[in-house]
Formats: structure tokens, C-alpha cells, sequence
């Protein structure tokens, strides 16, 4: 037998680029009764932790095991089981990454970078919340407990270190930022959404949490206005009374369906000094226009229209890709950190070995010889044991540190040298005997 | 002279900073800023030490000549810098358009003749120090308004040609930088309104009349009323953003007239700032 860890990881999944939906949803295995994690557990005992993630675009299992075939194909037999789907109709959307790979994949992830929209955060949220699932169930140990920790770290380094978050990447997102570039705070001003919509209503609840006071809604049909209104707990209007509207609205969202423009150069410029120039932004997402582009040209008026939002969603997802290059080399340098922790994690059962075999020994030898010592005060004896302790620990310091050392240059054949010389695994007692004759002549010719 | 061994010293800092300013607007990287802050500072320290050599040496404040008053104005600058860091709207990059300023004022100082030039009779009085440098801190305060309209007006032709690259990025939301310069006007306006009146007094003691319309003077009413009208229209009329920054630039260009051309080429009471 070879000592150290035979431990090893293996991640399995699929996601938003792997698979198509109709695959996917079938992996939303938690959704249905029984939690995957605890069918891995009854039936799939060659795995000695497991964790499980699962989100809308990417189902993953990551797991410890000494057989890493076997479980594989076990694994495979439960999820055909449980998806109801044939091996043959989900095996192409699988990936299969072994142990360093795994745990790249698994940084890359939590920090956002193999997500639909690079560097978004709620993954990590998704992450630990998966984890804490897995260590509820217990089904982590020391590899995976310690795995996924150094993940929560190293995605906050990411984001602390690079700009992957930094740029807004959705265009109501990136309506707010803007709002953000004219106005500072928006703590305290008031926002105008015309007209309704998916897009308009995300971005008027981005405000909303940006600190925007007051939401007035104005529409064309006025009920819909009302019940927009009551949802955002603002002030509804018609659309007659826009103009009293834009006096008082600092940020304007406008995605009517109305074939022409709503709000013109005339609508606007006679409220300027009124409004005693104060800054207004216009954000117009409607196709077509609401918004006269020649708007814009007023004084500390802008206009921002859906294709320059767009635009600027395309710089900032191109800056996003350059950082994640970044974030990258950061993942890497971790990775390599890890490996080096699990190393020495497969390390570590050897000098455990060492050490009991080396204190059998002395112990023995001490009871063979202090009964054989007379006179011998408590403090001579005491002495003796400190003595014995001191020589033993001598000796084994320097195959300890080469353990340790040349572990990292050689792997598991320094590993397989020390357990050779000192016997650990006790194969020369179970030598046949004709060996021992050998051995045994070659030591006393020497004596 | 020492109190010019540590102007230079000063100068040095001060490009130093100017330097750490660039690199922290190009980098973005929040030491750099620290970094350059703290060399500004250290350059203070030194233009301080040097001012007070030259108050010692002269038995009056360092601002009758044309040196002493731009090398007054330089500190100032970063004086006030320092204040509307520590009270001001956050505007991380103003450094690196004030640092240059403060560069250059102390460049001209150094160049322009600083042998000791005594003072007339006439001009001794005890509101010579305050009518020098109250006038040269209210003119401080107007070139941060100015610096502030100019990067307002940058950062507002981003917004409205919607390049949103590095520039736009760069530069902080434009109501901080009309924020900053409203603020530079409240300060700088009441210290000229006051810098003329002790000038006043002080020309009515010297020769027996209050205001004598020598070219200086008649300048300075100008720049007067053009901060004057400033100051009404933004809190009468609401003016904000652009027009006040064009009319900031404006009082600048005014001030350049005012301190540089007439200083130095129009004859008048003023003479300090005679070049000899």
C-alpha cells in the first residue's frame, strides 16, 4: 500500500452554455421531493462529501471519492434515474473535471466568471447558500469544508482586486449610473416614469434602491397608472399633465408605445427656468422614440436613448472581459495554493506513521531496559525519557522535512521512499521466508 | 536666501505631486492619490516655511511684489485645495488640473526678480496686509471655481456626446463640480468684496481718496461685478451647471487680465508689480 490522501475530487454539471433548458429544468433535481444529496448519500457511498448547486443556469454536483470511475458512473445512473432522461440524451451537455480542474471551475463560478452575465455577484449568494445545504445535510468533510471556504475568499478577492463588478451591465442598470454621473446622490430626487414596460419598471425599481424620494407615474390610460403608481408607492397622473410632471422630476423614464415623440424641444424648454435649470435626465427606452432628440440640446438637459444604453452596455461588458482576464491569473495563483494544501494534506498520514512507529519503538525499548537499571531515582528516569524523546525527534526531523519538501518536487514518490526505508506499511515482516534468510545473512555477515 | 531655497524645494514637491496626480488619474489606483496628497501637503509645509522666512526678513507680509504676490496666490491655491478636500464635495481628480496651476504660479514666482523691494513710505499702514492677502485668497478661491467650471464643462460635453470612455469615468458627477464651484464663489466673493473695501481705506490714508481709478482698480470692479452677477443669478435665478461655469472661466480670463497684463504693463498706484 502507498500512503497519503486517495482522496480526489471530481466535479460534475451543466450549464446555461452545456445544455439547453429543456435539460436543464430536468436537473432542478431539489425541486422534486427527495434532495439529490441525500439520494447521494444512501446510494452512492463511494463519495465521502458531497455538495450540490443549483441555479437557473447551471446545475453541479462536486464530489470527494476514492473511485473516481466507479462513482462517476454511479452518479450517472442516479441522475438518468432522477431526470428521467436516457444517458445518451444528457451525456454530450456533461462536463467532467478532475480534481485541480474542478476546483478552478468551482473559483471561476463563484466569482462570476462562468456566469450568462460575466462577473455578476448573486452567484456567490447561490454558492454558499449551497454549501450551507450540503453542511446542513452533512455531507461536506475536511476537503470540501475547506474547498469551498477558500472559494468565498478567493471570489471576494476577485471582486476586491479587479473591476469585474465595477461596470453596469444591464441597460437599466446602466441608466441608473448615469443618473449617478449628473446628479452624485439621488438621494432625494424625484424620478417620472411615462408609460410601462419590463425594462422601465426594473430600472424605476433600480432607482427606487439608488435612494430616489418620490416616483411619479404618468399614462396614458390612467387606471394602468394608478395601479404602477400603487406598486411604487408614487403619485400616478395622465398624460395630460406631463408638463407639471417634468417641473418637478429630476430623472424621466419613458417607454410609451406612442407612434411620435411624447416629450419635444417645445414640451420641455419653456420649464427650464421654472425648474431654475435644475439638471434632468431623460431616459428614453422606447422604439420608436418618445423623446425629440434635439431635447437633448437644451441646457443641463440630457437625453440618453436605448441604443446609447446599449452602447454603453457593450463598452462596460468589454471592460468586464479584460478584468476577467485578471481575475483569472488571481484564480490560478489560488488553485496553485490549494493544490499545495491538499499536498500537504497527503502528506500528513505518512508523518503521522513515522512518528507512531518511531515512539512504539522507543517505548518498547524503555520497557525492555528500565527494569533492568536499578537506582534509578524518578528525576534519573524522568532523564531517560526526555533523553530517548530528544533522539527520536533528531532522527526524524530530517525524513520529516524531506517528506515535507519533496513532496512538492517528486509527489507521491518521496512519499513512497519513506514508507519504503522505514517500513511503515510493514511489508518486510511480511516478507516470505526465504527473503528473510537473505536479509537476515546480509546483517549479520555485517556484524 | 533661504526663504527661496525652500520655494524651490517647494516647487520640486509640487512637481512631484503634480506627477502623482497624473498617474493617479490615469491608474485610478486610490495610493497614487494618497501618495500625491501627502507630497501637495509636504509642499505646502515648505511654501509655508518660506513665506514666514520671507514675512521675518522683509518686516512685512511677502505679497508687494509681483514674486511675493504670485507665490502668495500659489499657496493659497493649495490651501484651499486642501480645505474643499477636507470640507468640499468629493472630487478625487481636481488635483491633477490644480496641481499644474499651483506649478506654474510658483514657476513664474521664481522667475520673476525677488531682491527685496523696499516699501514706500506712503504704502506703510497696518491694512496693507490685509488688503494683499485677503485680495489674493479671494483670487485663489476663483481659480478653484474656475478649474471646477472647466472640468464641469468637460465632463458635461462626455455626457452630452455620450462618450462615456475614460475621460467620463475619470471625472466626478457634475453636480459636485458645480457644487465646488458655488462654493469657491460664497468664499471668494465676500474676501474681494472685502479686499476692495480695505484697499479703499487704505488708498484714503495713503493720498486722501477712497478710489482713484487707476487701471488695477477699475479691473478689479469689473471682476467684481462679474462674480457679483454670478453669485445673484445662482441664487436669485437658480443658475447652475453650465452657464456658471462658462461665467467662472469668464471672472478667470477677467482675473488673468487684472493681475498679469495690468501688473505688469499698465502703469498705476498698484507698482508692485512692476516686473524691476
Amino acid at each position: 500500500m502507498e500512503g497519503g490522501l486517495r482522496e480526489r475530487l471530481l466535479l460534475v454539471g451543466l450549464n446555461h452554455r452545456t445544455a439547453p433548458v429543456e435539460v436543464r429544468e430536468r436537473f432542478a433535481l431539489e425541486k422534486k421531493g427527495t434532495h439529490p444529496l441525500d439520494i447521494l448519500r444512501q446510494e452512492l457511498p463511494q463519495a465521502s462529501e458531497a455538495y450540490f448547486l443549483s441555479t437557473c443556469n447551471r446545475v453541479e454536483f462536486l464530489l470527494v471519492t476514492e473511485e473516481v470511475e466507479e462513482t462517476l458512473a454511479g452518479l450517472k445512473d442516479l441522475l438518468a434515474r432522477e431526470t428521467g432522461l436516457s444517458r445518451a440524451q444528457f451525456e454530450p451537455h456533461l462536463y467532467v473535471l478532475r480534481d485541480m480542474e474542478a476546483v478552478r471551475h468551482l473559483f471561476r463560478v463563484a466569482a462570476g466568471l462562468d456566469s450568462m452575465v460575466l462577473g455578476e455577484p448573486q452567484i456567490l449568494g447561490q454558492v454558499k447558500e449551497a454549501y450551507r445545504e450540503a453542511a446542513r445535510r452533512r455531507t461536506t468533510g475536511p476537503i470540501l469544508n475547506r474547498l469551498l471556504h477558500r472559494t468565498f475568499s478567493v471570489a471576494k478577492r476577485v471582486r476586491t482586486e479587479t473591476g469585474i463588478g465595477s461596470y453596469a451591465v444591464s441597460v437599466s442598470y446602466a441608466a441608473v449610473e448615469l443618473a449617478k454621473k449628473i446628479f452624485g446622490s439621488l438621494r432625494g430626487k424625484k424620478a417620472l416614469l411615462v408609460g410601462a414596460g419590463e425594462m422601465a419598471e426594473l430600472a424605476a425599481q433600480h432607482l427606487l434602491s439608488a435612494g430616489v424620494e418620490k416616483m411619479l407615474v404618468a399614462n396614458r390610460t390612467f387606471s394602468r397608472a394608478v395601479e404602477l403608481a400603487e406598486r411604487f408607492r408614487g403619485e400616478a397622473y395622465s398624460l395630460e399633465e406631463l408638463p407639471e410632471c417634468l417641473l418637478e422630476a429630476d430623472i424621466v423614464i419613458s417607454s410609451t408605445g406612442a407612434p411620435g415623440y411624447v416629450i419635444t424641444r417645445e414640451t420641455v424648454k419653456p420649464l427650464l427656468r421654472k425648474r431654475r435649470l435644475r439638471p434632468l435626465f431623460l431616459i428614453d427606452i422606447a422604439v420608436p422614440r418618445d423623446i425629440e432628440p434635439a431635447v437633448n440640446e437644451l441646457e443641463n438637459v440630457y437625453v440618453f436613448d436605448i441604443d446609447d444604453l446599449k452602447q454603453v452596455v457593450e463598452e462596460n461588458l468589454g471592460r468586464r472581459r479584460k478584468e476577467a482576464r485578471r481575475a483569472d491569473r488571481i484564480i490560478e495563483e489560488e488553485v496553485l495554493k490549494f493544490e499545495r494544501w491538499l499536498r500537504e494534506l497527503e502528506v500528513y498520514p505518512t508523518i503521522k506513521a513515522l512518528r507512531e512507529k518511531a515512539e512504539e519503538i522507543r517505548r518498547r525499548e524503555m520497557a525492555r531496559t528500565l527494569p533492568r537499571l536499578r537506582n534509578l531515582s524518578p528525576e534519573d528516569q524522568e532523564a531517560l525519557e526526555v533523553m530517548t524523546e530528544a533522539i527520536v525527534n533528531k532522527l526524524l526531523h530530517a525524513p520529516i522535512l524531506y517528506l515535507k519538501m519533496g513532496y512538492h518536487r517528486m509527489g507521491r514518490e518521496a512519499i513512497t521512499t519513506v514508507r519504503r526505508v522505514f517500513d511503515l506499511d510493514g511489508d518486510l515482516e511480511n516478507l516470505s521466508p526465504e527473503w528473510r534468510e537473505i536479509l537476515s545473512a546480509g546483517a549479520s555477515e555485517k556484524d | 536666501m533661504p526663504e527661496i531655497f525652500f520655494l524651490k524645494l517647494a516647487l520640486i514637491l509640487y512637481g512631484i505631486a503634480t506627477v502623482g496626480f497624473l498617474i493617479y488619474f490615469y491608474t485610478l489606483k486610490p495610493e497614487a492619490l494618497r501618495g500625491a496628497r501627502w507630497v501637495f501637503l509636504a509642499g505646502f509645509g515648505l511654501h509655508t516655511l518660506s513665506l514666514a522666512l520671507r514675512t521675518l526678513a522683509l518686516k512685512a507680509p511677502p505679497v508687494i511684489s509681483f514674486h511675493g504676490a504670485t507665490s502668495f496666490l500659489a499657496w493659497a491655491v493649495v490651501g484651499v485645495y486642501f480645505f474643499f478636500t477636507l470640507k468640499g464635495p468629493k472630487v478625487y481628480t481636481l488635483g491633477t488640473f490644480l496641481a499644474p496651476v499651483v506649478l506654474l504660479l510658483v514657476g513664474v514666482a521664481l522667475l520673476s526678480p525677488y531682491g527685496p523691494t523696499p516699501l514706500p513710505p506712503a504704502l506703510r499702514s497696518i491694512w496693507l496686509p490685509f488688503h494683499a492677502t485677503i485680495s489674493l485668497l479671494s483670487y485663489a478661491f476663483f481659480l478653484v471655481a474656475a478649474v471646477a467650471g472647466f472640468m464641469y464643462l468637460l465632463q458635461e460635453r462626455q455626457v452630452k456626446r455620450k462618450m462615456l470612455g475614460g475621460i467620463f469615468r475619470r471625472l466626478p458627477p457634475l453636480e459636485s463640480l458645480d457644487r465646488l464651484n458655488e462654493m469657491s464663489l460664497k468664499y471668494g466673493f465676500p474676501l474681494l468684496t472685502v479686499g476692495i473695501i480695505t484697499g479703499a481705506l487704505w488708498a484714503e490714508k495713503a493720498w486722501g481718496s477712497y478710489w482713484s481709478w487707476d487701471p488695477k482698480e477699475t479691473w478689479s470692479l469689473i471682476l467684481w461685478f462679474i462674480y457679483a452677477a454670478l453669485l445673484h443669478e445662482r441664487l436669485i435665478v437658480g443658475w447652475r451647471g453650465r452657464r456658471a461655469a462658462i461665467m467662472a472661466l469668464l471672472g478667470f480670463v477677467v482675473w488673468i487680465i487684472s493681475f498679469f497684463v495690468v501688473n505688469l504693463l499698465l502703469p498705476g498706484l498698484h507698482n508692485y508689480g512692476r516686473w524691476t
